[in-house]
């Protein structure tokens, strides 16, 4: 065990459960995250991130279970808690009635920041944040990416221990999210304790030290990102464009698939052992005639452990939670299940 | 997501999560916003009573002769004090709290902070109060540059108003805290506010009603504050204003944990 795990967690849930009404969204989940670290929560929409996220945060009270944030019980002392964090959320909740700085400062103020520390910090982040010829512009005028970094920005403005990030990213385009996850990727490195919603996978394998993978309000898998490619699927993703095709397709090649997945039209094959794998099965496609619309290598990445885990699984005894309960597959699929 | 009608109340006999200087970082955050547009909001809140009073006071009151003794304008300038406070209140606390509350998600992005909802919620029904009494102060000084006030008891007017207001703000939002739309505020205005002006004594005395709604005013905020003023402003104020007083003061006690009950109620989940 090493020193960081001997430190109390910053966030520490246990059998943590939300519920609205009769409907349960987060189903006794279990999870920490130690100080210094970016934590990710994956999931499909409505797999109970928001929820979990709105819990650490003081705003939903927690059904049962657990949840300390710096080893104290947030339904009990939410003020001094959240005095110490700072959340982005995932909609845009930024004053549109007031100014960039406006927002900085009011925020300031809700954390009884004095004037003149609050005026010296909105400078500072928003320099870090690339605001400052925007500082007297009205919310409203901003763009979605802009507004997305004084949300951020404003996150910062009380110097938080632990960052709550709600799917910081979502809806932006490309060239704005790589700039957010730059400021992300920098408060990383000057020690900030991040927790980070995304269904976007990408960002996850970016930004996240460890995460875990929710659905339906469990946690289906947890682990760092390269690990749990490397654990679920292989290095790499073999995609073929092919329909039907008959199992002696990978006579000579099974042992190196270590998983498939169907995506749409496509079959992806997943292995360690790439280059090899598609040499084999084309040269058997093209004795056996059967046409590939087309083939692609490409590393696996982590989207693909989650359609893995939280898709339906192309063969019935494919590792994954869903094993015995899915039953949806579709004819091709049932064909394609290797005997 | 359905809720049951039972959690409306939830919690309303438990004592609020209150931070007095966060409260008032609420109040302050609406003040600035204010700050921007006052003058155009003022002059909206404001014509409408100065026109009542040019129509009414001046026009029809040619043709009136006197009420309780006084020439008509005597009388209804005192009590339209009291209605563009309740108008500017009202105003603030359904639409403009509504509109906080759900399009712009202020009172979410509050809460992520230090502030409670509780805190955030008594700060906008401060602000509605606080807006509530500068309208009537607005208005007494025209009503003053009028020469319609008669008495120096008139710098005690604010009193009575910011009482009255103090429960319109709460009623107000209680309304925008089960409110599904916009539309619904119509109703609010149509239903509870527009017969609260006409039937509180602003136009003519309630002496003149009939037995059955006369008791009703007696349920209006308006109405006692309008009994309160109008003796203020003309000089004649006598022991008679305490008991409205009480019933203004009371009625807030009683009902300012509602609002804040239902807000949090509608809002967490």
């Amino acid at each position: 065990m090493n020193v960081d795990q001997q430190r109390e967690p910053v966030i520490l849930a246990s059998k943590l459960v939300k519920k609205y009404g009769d409907f349960e969204a987060v189903k006794g989940v279990d999870f920490a995250v130690r100080l210094g670290e970016c934590f990710g929560l994956l999931g499909p929409n409505g797999a109970g991130k928001t929820s979990i996220v709105r819990m650490i945060y003081g705003f939903s009270p927690v059904t049962a279970g657990s949840l300390k944030i710096f080893g104290e019980d947030i339904m009990s002392r939410p003020r001094a808690i959240k005095a110490r964090m700072g959340v982005v959320p995932q909609d845009d909740d930024l004053d549109p009635a007031l100014s960039v700085r406006e927002n900085m400062i009011v925020y300031a103020g809700y954390f009884q920041i004095g004037k003149d520390l609050a005026r010296k910090r909105t400078e500072e982040i928003l320099t870090f944040m690339d605001l400052m010829d925007k500082i007297d512009e009205p919310v409203e005028n901003l763009s979605g990416g802009l507004k997305r970094r004084l949300a951020l920005g404003r996150g910062l403005i009380n110097q938080p221990e632990l960052l709550l990030l709600d799917e910081p990213t979502t809806g932006l385009d490309p060239y704005a999210r790589h700039l957010v996850w730059q400021r992300l990727r920098k408060l990383k490195e000057d020690g900030a304790t991040m927790l980070l919603t995304t269904h976007y996978m990408d960002e996850a394998s970016q930004l996240c030290d460890r995460l875990i993978i929710v659905f339906q309000g469990e946690i289906v898998e947890e682990g760092q990102p390269g690990a749990l490619v490397e654990r679920h699927l292989g290095r790499e993703a073999l995609e073929l464009g092919i329909g039907h095709y008959p199992d002696s397709l990978f006579s000579d090649s099974e042992h190196m698939i270590r998983s498939r997945q169907r995506m749409g039209d496509d079959l992806v094959l997943f292995t360690d052992h790439g280059l090899e794998l598609m040499e084999r099965v084309s040269e058997q496609a093209s004795r056996q005639q059967i046409t590939l619309r087309y083939r692609r290598l490409r590393p696996s990445n982590l989207e693909d452990v989650f359609l893995q885990l939280t898709g339906e699984p192309l063969r019935e005894d494919a590792p994954g939670p869903l094993d015995g309960r899915q039953g949806e597959g579709s004819v091709e699929d049932a064909q394609s299940t290797p005997a | 997501m359905k809720m049951p009608r039972a959690r409306l109340l939830d919690g309303l006999l438990t004592w609020p999560d209150l931070s007095w200087p966060l409260v008032y970082r609420v109040f302050c955050r609406n003040l600035l916003v204010f700050s921007r547009t006052w003058q155009a909001n003022l002059m909206f809140n404001f014509v409408e009573p100065v026109i009542y009073l040019w129509a009414l006071g001046f026009g029809l009151g040619v043709y009136v002769n006197r009420i309780q003794g006084l020439p008509y304008v005597n009388f209804l300038a005192p009590a339209l004090i009291a209605s563009s406070s309740m108008f500017a209140t009202t105003y603030e606390m359904t639409y403009g709290s509504y509109t906080r509350m759900t399009v712009q998600k202020i009172f979410h992005s509050i809460v992520a902070t230090p502030v409670s909802m509780d805190d955030v919620v008594l700060g906008e029904i401060l602000y509605g109060a606080f807006k509530g009494v500068l309208y009537g102060l607005v208005f007494l000084v025209v009503v003053a540059l009028f020469g319609l006030v008669k008495s120096f008891w008139a710098l005690l007017a604010p009193v009575p108003i910011a009482l009255m207001v103090t429960v319109f703000s709460v009623l107000s939002m209680i309304w925008t805290s089960i409110a599904p739309g916009f539309d619904s505020f119509g109703y609010f205005f149509t239903l509870l506010i527009t017969p609260m002006f006409f039937f509180s004594g602003v136009f003519f005395p309630v002496d003149t009603l009939p037995a059955g709604i006369r008791l009703i005013a007696w349920f209006m905020p308006l109405y006692h504050a309008v009994e309160v003023v109008r003796p203020l402003i003309l000089g004649t104020a006598g022991w008679a204003v305490a008991g409205h007083l009480a019933w203004l003061a009371i009625v807030a006690l009683l009902t300012i944990r509602i609002p804040l009950v239902m807000v949090k109620n509608r809002l967490i989940q």
